[in-house]
């Protein structure tokens, strides 16, 4: 199909006038979209301006409050996530929703409604070989599903929906957790499926991911369209531009790299993950006051676990770790933070914050130790509100008030919450895992600052990112990761993407 | 019109009394339709229940006996839960409490000064309930053993071990075969206030103003209230979970212990049968109508011990089971539940909440 033709197909997908109301945010207001047969369309837009919502609804998770959804012409009332299948439409969400204990064979025909009682197998095995050598999603069927990596599981997911003779395919933030490597097969998976007239809709907030995978971009601003264009009429800087609405920086003014005395120091450090698996093997990492080390990877290769035995939250098995030059090997976490070491942990919501407990609880759930916060034991609600609102201020926590509960507050805000508090209680050590994943550029602009200033005003910061441009931008010295060791270290300015990509996804040797 | 459940973004002091004052009304309405079914006019028997239970100075202080226990192991069962740590074993570690109280009030008389007596007895009270939630929690935090099971069945063996006790070795050999043992010497006799009721009353009252007092105004209920979320979390934060959890389960199972401990000095004077009569039970209805606040289990247990005391006098005077009480009690339960939905929720209409939304400042987005 050619794109002129493409521009006149049948339409598949017509939904008008759609508004959705969550609590204190109208996150569809009145949207329209359409989508083509053999069309890939792009939802740009930053967190929490309801692209997942607006596909939420698509793919029956939610139901719109008011609107109307058109399917090849017909009215469709779509009410649960079979419904959407039955009409074709299937959606790859941000967490997988796979079976771990289930092999991937059984994950795929899983929730079929005509299923036998007793499936055929073998032929269920045929038929997921042939879709995965079309769509060349490579798979084993019989593997189970914890054995795959997050590309893998991906994969997984797509074939789920292939299966089911999706022809609407949406794809929730789909190369977050993919290489660069991996991000470029599946666009490759996309353009052959688009090739066979499938549609598919990709929510991102990635510009160079829209200019690689789409043909019409939709960008969508606290739940209203803003735009709509078509790819090739449009530059990354204009969707920018358009996404935010107003111009944002692409880099961060930064001090010249000097480094002090050391802060951080692993040698041959070994720990096991959740299962008892080796999850770093002999990490050797050495971390200055006033440097940025970057560490590189894909996640879910040992990133978690390195930050975990640093704090003291996972045992290690053998090797040393000495903060501040004196030795913290299995140091208790309570011991660690004395050494004035923060931590951005990965998991904000489940680790990072209670959600049940205010925002001036959680800033505080670091400095309620001692004075003035607290005094013999007793604590002081007053300098409670007070500790709340100099940091709501100073890192522009959007709030509704201080003792709003934080589970009500969006992803970057609980971020700036975590990282407002960490900052405030370290004096050496500032680790940081993941800090923007899943922000919008703001969000993502506000945290990257923060980190460098934290490193010009001396600390050592150990920085775990996914995101390469991020690591560029903002690192002084990258560490790359792959299966629990570390590949290469080098300086931040000698660093290549490709190669890069060739090490976090374990194309090339370790290089130390 | 379409409704739709919409979480809360802070709870409302309106919700917070509102609820369970309705759920209350709707327990006795249905309470009502079953009394109906019984036959028995609900009005004439609620203005029995109530006058049997307030209508009187000495029909108070008998709510007042009964509310005592019912406060303390209220308090100690609100704290583990809390923690989510599914303590309903306060009937045991009453129990067990009153078993150790009756020990030092038989036996340490001998060579223990009077006046140290009744303290004596009830420390050592409070210490073996302490004990014996001590053993759930530390099975709990040490080998990750379900704390539900462990504390429901230690019950049991405390229950039939203080028969064995007061059907046993400690029978009265004067007490023409009854079972129960020696009256306790007159030093170890808690004080009365009026008619029954004891000063156990004010222990009660003071230990829910201080455990109020802990749990929101200082370091250790801050991280209790971190614990009771995530472990995770208050791991994260350097907090010793284990440590913490084992403490305030002691503290949990030492306030149930109280509450045998004046049971026996207070009421009984001796150990013998209905030590146990399932005020453990009862603590944990009191706990979630109390909404896990401390303050709020002095007027929920008053309440309870007002529907316990009330329930007799409906047996006696309409001619109804004596489970009727209980059903009631249980009733009681159902609407709490449901309503708890409320507190943290609010039924509004489709269109309302949009427009609400619209013209909320943004910066809240999801």
């Amino acid at each position: 199909m050619t794109e002129s033709t493409r521009e006149n197909a049948e339409l598949l997908v017509e939904m008008k006038g759609i508004r959705k109301s969550f609590p204190g945010v109208q996150a569809s207001d009145d949207v329209a979209l359409v989508l083509r047969k053999g069309e890939v369309l792009a939802l740009l837009g930053e967190n929490g301006a309801g692209k997942s919502t607006l596909m939420n609804i698509l793919a029956g998770l939610y139901r719109p409050d008011s609107g109307e959804i058109r399917i090849r012409g017909k009215l469709a009332r779509i009410a649960s996530p079979r419904d959407a299948s039955a009409l074709g439409v299937g959606m790859v969400h941000q967490n997988f929703m796979l079976v771990d204990s289930m092999t991937v064979a059984e994950n795929v025909v899983l929730g079929i409604p005509k299923l036998p009682f007793v499936p055929n197998a073998a032929r269920i095995r045929r038929e997921i070989l042939e879709l995965s050598e079309r769509y060349n999603l490579k798979v084993e069927p019989e593997a189970f599903v914890w054995q795959l990596s997050v590309g893998e599981q991906q994969r997984v997911e797509i074939l789920k929906l292939l299966y089911r003779k999706a022809e609407i395919l949406i794809l929730d933030e789909p190369t977050a957790v993919l290489t660069p490597q991996e991000s470029k097969e599946l666009n490759a998976v996309v353009k052959l499926m688009q090739a066979e007239g499938k549609s598919a809709v990709f929510i991102t907030h990635k510009m160079d991911e829209v200019m690689s995978f789409s043909d019409r971009v939709m960008v969508l601003r606290k739940g209203k369209v803003v735009a709509e264009k078509l790819t090739r009429d449009t530059d990354p800087r204009d969707l920018a531009r358009l996404m935010v609405g107003r111009e944002i920086l692409f880099c961060i003014d930064k001090r010249p790299f000097e480094p002090k005395g050391l802060v951080l120091e692993l040698s041959g450090v070994e720990a096991l993950n959740e299962r008892g698996l080796p999850a770093l093997r002999g990490v050797d990492l050495r971390l200055r006051s006033g440097e940025i080390l970057g560490i590189a990877g894909v996640a879910g290769n040992g990133q978690r676990e390195l930050a975990e035995t640093i704090t003291g939250l996972r045992p290690t098995t053998a090797g040393a770790i000495s903060i501040n030059c004196v030795d913290s090997t299995n140091a208790s976490p309570m011991s660690v933070i004395r050494r004035g070491v923060g931590h951005v942990p990965q998991d904000r919501v489940a680790v990072g914050v209670v959600g049940d407990m205010s925002v001036s609880d959680n800033l505080a759930m670091k400095a309620y130790r001692s004075a003035p916060l607290a005094s013999g034991g007793v604590l002081r609600p007053k300098r409670f509100l007070e500790l709340a609102k100099r940091m709501i201020e100073a890192f522009k926590i959007a709030t509704p008030s201080p003792s709003t509960r934080t589970k009500f507050l969006s992803g970057g805000n609980i971020q700036k919450t975590i990282l407002a508090r960490e900052i405030e209680a370290c004096s050496s050590l500032l680790i940081a895992v993941y800090p923007s994943r899943g922000l919008d550029i703001g969000a993502t602009e506000a945290v990257r600052k923060e980190l460098v200033a934290q490193r010009d005003a001396g600390l050592g910061v150990l920085l775990v990112s996914e995101d390469l441009e991020e690591l560029a931008q903002v690192a002084d010295t990258i560490a790359v990761m792959f299966e629990g060791r570390i590949m290469a270290v080098m300086p931040a300015c000698d660093a290549e993407a490709e190669r890069l990509g060739l090490l976090m996804s374990g194309a090339i040797p370790a290089e130390v | 019109m379409r409704l739709h459940f919409e979480k809360r973004k802070s709870l409302s002091i309106g919700a917070l009394f509102l609820v369970p004052a309705i759920s209350f009304l709707a327990s006795l309405l249905l309470t009502g339709l079953l009394l109906v079914a019984f036959g028995a006019d609900p009005m004439a028997t609620y203005a029995a229940m109530l006058k049997g239970a307030f209508g009187s100075g000495r029909a108070f202080t008998e709510t007042l006996v009964k509310a005592v226990p019912l406060m303390l192991t209220g308090l100690g069962v609100g704290l583990a839960f809390k923690l989510r740590f599914w303590n309903i074993g306060a009937e045991g570690q009453l129990v067990v409490a009153g078993v150790a109280a009756s020990w030092v009030a038989l036996f340490w008389n001998s060579w223990m000064p009077p006046f140290l007596l009744l303290p004596a007895a009830l420390l050592v009270g409070c210490m073996a309930g302490a004990l014996w939630a001590g053993i759930p929690a530390l099975l709990k935090t040490s080998l990750k053993v379900d704390e539900t099971l462990v504390t429901l069945m230690l019950n049991y063996v405390a229950i039939l071990f203080a028969e064995s006790l007061y059907y046993g070795p400690w029978r009265d050999p004067k007490g023409f075969g009854f079972p129960g043992s020696a009256p306790f010497p007159d030093s170890v006799l808690l004080p009365h206030i009026a008619g029954r009721a004891h000063i156990g009353l004010y222990f009660a009252i003071a230990l829910a103003l201080i455990l109020w007092f802990l749990i929101n105004r200082t370091r250790w209920g801050f991280e209790l209230k971190i614990i009771g979320s995530s472990h995770k979390a208050a791991r994260y934060q350097g907090i010793s979970v284990e440590r913490k959890i084992l403490a305030a389960i002691l503290l949990s199972g030492a306030l149930c212990g109280l509450a045998g401990a004046t049971e026996v000095t207070g009421i009984s004077h001796r150990l013998q049968q209905g030590l146990s009569v399932g005020y453990g039970y009862t603590a944990i209805i009191v706990a979630w109508m109390s909404q896990l606040n401390p303050l709020a289990v002095v007027p929920v247990s008053i309440l309870m011990a007002g529907l316990l005391v009330g329930g007799d006098q409906v047996q006696m005077k309409m001619g109804l089971p004596a489970a009727m009480s209980l059903v009631m009690q249980g009733m009681i339960l159902f609407p709490m539940l449901a309503g708890s939905l409320f507190t943290e929720f609010r039924i509004r209409r489709a269109g309302k909440a949009a427009k609400d939304a619209q013209t909320m400042a943004p910066g809240g987005a999801a």
